[in-house]
């Protein structure tokens, strides 16, 4: 006990010399935050369009594969599509985190997040089910299918009436998850023989090219030396750029992923829930976006790397800082760890005390753990931040 | 006058033995209140209406389309856990039983909505369908014949539909019918010579798939308002609403409050009515099981009776998703969600013409009715607890003219009284919702035509606002839009 004391009272007396000469070394030549958040923000933007640029670049390679399949519906196009479709969707998660302050991704007036990546749908409006063999946009023919159409028909009537977008393809290549371990096997014949197999031909292709043209939207609104976004971003009050900044991350990490995507689909162990159900893609689609939060907080986007939040905070509290990268790391490998497919830890069979659900909660945790320092690292700053969505 | 309104009702809440003393007391408050009347005495002043925490420790600093839609900050990491899932629930549609979705199935037979969020939009506020084509999304009607059920006190349902048209229903089962609304203008002016209009609704049921209905049915248009501090307002302890009360108007101001005492289907008892237009629901948890009830057609333990009157036997017979459709526990998720929506922070409290709306709407009387401050008791949710909330509503009914009345009674609520609305958030629902149709069927087209509609025992603060110069009318509504 005494030892202890001892130890902690020589720690704390280390400690506070080290404050002292931080204190001074902050005087005179430590980062002035007031220097370093132009930086941040700077960083952020270039981070903005190379994560954009990168989703637009996967989503064109996907759409292509889509065309090849549509001139000619074969397992083999099917499959190539899916795999393009998987594949952009990695790309696609880390962007995510630029959401949840109505920038250009997600604004009042024209922010296309709701038709790009709005979930879970309700397929029943889009094309026929379990159960229905006549539902759905696709077998009304009174409904012309174009871009125009499709988007007058997002979410009309509520929120999950979802017709475009990432998981209306996925749902028109997929069709429905009936096979907890597996994921769905839409039959080739939906786009050769079988009814309105024109219409969700169109329907995919219409979806795809509007797809890509939200994130043209996106990489021309994140394009330096533009008339854009991006312009008005780096010009605003260099603290509420930072609350947008910061908004993002801790509102991706908390609200939407550990809460809306993540544990509403545990707790209720209800497979709708997930936000990639059809093609069983929904480990991936977890960890691009607790990717994305690692990278806005870090500062480094992969092939974009300078001074982030992490840098910014570690000049109040290094501390908080140290801890702070320590759980970005571990909320990544959390949801990295959690075994696929996501839904196999929804049935009604599935233990709570098992590996699968515990890792499920454990990155849960850790998402709301780092969001949480998040918050208090802003608080420092003056900055309130909301997490929840 | 709020204050001594307070003290009168106390009055008559006392045992017998002590009436004599409580009435002479009675007499004199009444006496000082007259005396006050000449120069109204406000126990606000300005000050206390720019409090920009609304909703006590649960406000949240948002002012864009999200503004509704964000949990109390208050809340802990587990709470937000359960608020998430009921914000599932309260989000995402429902479907036709059976179906792959099992969590979510067992939408109607009837129905007028899919989910709670296409009428309360972002958690926000329904406008009236303006073209006869137009959906009603987010206006429903309530009807009833005359006379009450003996047991409940409840207005009496048509054999045939029930006491809720709806209006849609899933595949191979007949809707019960349409109403349509036909808009008439109204001119005024205000007393500067200022022109205005109001547009007025008269509402007409068609395509009737039972018949037709009697001449003496009784029609209520109710519209969904915003959601938030609910949870607020159900921790207010009833004796502090009581307070407010004066049903027989002693204090002769000319403003009654007279609370509803409605039927409680969870305890199977009478209890104080809250929520609703007519403040004809006791409880959170009854308001979300009745809306999902009534509104979606899915069955909970608290109203486990599929929604089919008896002349529909399509409607009977129709496959359910589940006895219960939402069971217990769903049911306490979507009930906590709705009871820790936080409430938004006021905006612009140190803007000149906000104050000066404070101070304006002290002077026209407003918050005679619309109180403006509150302090909840316990809750069980611990965020709730002990709140200073700025809500400007008592809760209770008041007469509001032959203009508003819809004449169908509801419990205790004659056909021409309303519950005070709250009046947070007001300001937000243009930004939200992207629209300004208030009162109980979005008939104002804005918050002046709103306080132009009030009539009854909002009629003598309705005059004031007419004979407010154009800058103070402008400042008036400057400070309920920073609510």
């Amino acid at each position: 006990m005494r030892r202890i004391l001892i130890t902690s009272l020589t720690a704390a007396l280390a400690l506070l010399g080290a404050a002292l000469l931080a204190g001074c070394q902050l005087a005179d030549q430590g980062p002035d935050p007031d220097e370093l958040k132009p930086a941040v923000i700077q960083n952020y933007a270039n981070g903005a369009h190379a994560l954009y640029s990168q989703s637009l670049a996967s989503a064109q390679e996907m759409d292509a594969a889509i065309d090849t399949f549509l001139a000619n519906p074969t397992p083999a196009t099917l499959e190539a599509a899916k795999r393009a479709w998987l594949r952009a969707r990695d790309d696609y998660g880390p962007t995510e985190v630029l959401r949840f302050y109505g920038g250009p991704i997600d604004n009042e007036e024209d922010g296309p997040e709701g038709l790009l990546n709005a979930w879970p749908m309700d397929e029943a409006y889009v094309d026929y089910v379990d159960g229905d063999a006549s539902a759905g946009i696709i077998n009304d023919p009174s409904i012309a299918i174009n871009a125009a159409t499709l988007v007058s028909l997002n979410e009309e009537g509520g929120e999950a009436n979802v017709s475009t977008g990432w998981h209306a393809i996925e749902f028109l290549l997929w069709g429905q998850d009936m096979d907890a371990n597996g994921p769905g096997a839409r039959p080739l014949e939906d786009y050769t023989t079988n009814p309105n197999a024109d219409r969700r031909a169109e329907y995919l292709r219409v979806s795809s090219d509007l797809l890509l043209a939200h994130l043209q939207d996106m990489v021309n609104a994140w394009a330096s030396g533009a008339s854009n976004y991006r312009a008005q971003f780096v010009a605003m009050d260099a603290d509420q750029a930072l609350a947008n900044i910061i908004t993002g991350a801790g509102a991706l990490s908390k609200g939407e992923l550990a809460g809306e995507r993540m544990f509403v689909a545990y707790s209720e162990r209800s497979q709708e829930d997930e936000h990639s159900c059809f093609s069983d893609n929904t480990n991936a689609d977890i960890i691009g976006n607790a990717r994305g939060v690692r990278m806005v907080i870090t500062g480094d986007y992969g092939s974009v790397v300078g001074p982030g939040v992490l840098d910014l905070f570690a000049v109040q509290n290094p501390e908080l800082a140290q801890r702070l990268e320590l759980e970005l790391a571990a909320s990544v490998d959390a949801t990295r760890r959690i075994p696929a497919p996501f839904d196999q830890h929804l049935t009604d069979t599935a233990p709570d005390s098992g590996f699968g659900r515990g890792q499920v909660l454990r990155a849960i945790q850790a998402l709301e753990r780092q969001a949480d320092t998040i918050v208090e690292g802003a608080q420092a700053f003056g900055l309130t931040i909301n997490t929840s969505v | 006058m709020t204050r001594q309104r307070s003290q009168s009702n106390n009055a008559a809440a006392i045992p017998s033995q002590r009436r004599l003393a409580a009435a002479a007391l009675t007499f004199a408050l009444l006496a000082i209140a007259l005396a006050a009347a000449c120069t109204p005495v406000s126990p606000y002043s300005p000050d206390d209406l720019l409090n920009p925490m609304l909703g006590g420790d649960t406000s949240v600093a948002l002012s864009n389309a999200t503004a509704f839609e964000s949990a109390a900050r208050n809340l802990n990491n587990d709470e937000r856990r359960i608020f998430a899932v009921g914000d599932s629930f309260f989000t995402q549609n429902w479907v036709t039983a059976p179906a792959s979705t099992e969590a979510r199935d067992g939408l109607g037979p009837t129905f007028n909505a899919q989910s709670c969020s296409s009428c309360h939009t972002r958690d926000g506020r329904a406008k009236p369908p303006i073209r006869p084509d137009d959906p009603e999304r987010g206006l429903l009607f309530r009807v009833s014949l005359p006379g009450a059920d003996p047991a409940t006190g409840a207005p009496l349902p048509h054999p045939a539909y029930g006491d809720q048209i709806q209006d849609r229903a899933i595949l191979h089962i007949p809707p019960e019918g349409k109403v349509i609304a036909l808009w008439s203008e109204v001119q005024g002016q205000y007393a500067d010579g200022e022109p205005y209009s109001l547009i007025k609704p008269e509402y007409q049921l068609t395509q009737l798939a039972f018949g037709n209905i009697p001449d003496d049915i009784q029609i209520s248009p109710r519209i969904a308002p915003i959601v938030p501090g609910m949870g607020l307002l159900e921790a207010i302890p009833e004796a502090n609403i009581l307070a407010l009360a004066d049903p027989a108007d002693a204090d002769a101001d000319g403003i009654s409050g007279k609370p509803n005492y409605v039927w409680d289907a969870r305890r199977g008892a009478t209890a104080l009515g809250r929520f609703g237009w007519k403040a004809n629901v006791p409880s959170v948890e009854q308001q979300v099981a009745g809306a999902f009830h009534g509104d979606i057609g899915v069955t909970s333990p608290l109203f486990p009776a599929e929604n089919c009157p008896p002349a529909q036997t399509e409607c009977q017979l129709a496959l359910t998703g589940g006895e219960p459709e939402i069971p217990q526990e769903r049911l306490d998720k979507v009930t906590f969600y709705t009871r820790t929506l936080a409430v938004p922070m006021m905006r612009d409290t140190d803007d000149p013409q906000v104050r000066r709306g404070a101070a304006l709407f002290l002077r026209a009387n407003c918050q005679a009715c619309h109180t403006p401050m509150h302090t909840t008791g316990e809750s069980d949710i611990p965020a709730l607890s002990s709140q200073t909330i700025l809500p400007y509503t008592d809760l209770l009914l008041h007469n509001m003219g032959d203009g508003l009345a819809d004449g169908r009674p509801d419990f205790l609520a004659d056909g021409d009284e309303w519950r005070t609305p709250p009046l947070w958030g007001i300001g937000l629902v243009q930004t939200v919702n992207r629209h300004t149709r208030f009162l109980h069927d979005g008939r104002a087209r804005n918050l002046a035509e709103a306080i132009l509609w009030h009539g009854g025992e909002g009629e003598r603060s309705k005059q004031a606002f007419i004979n407010f110069t154009r800058e103070e009318r402008e400042a008036l509504l400057r400070f309920l839009n920073a609510l």
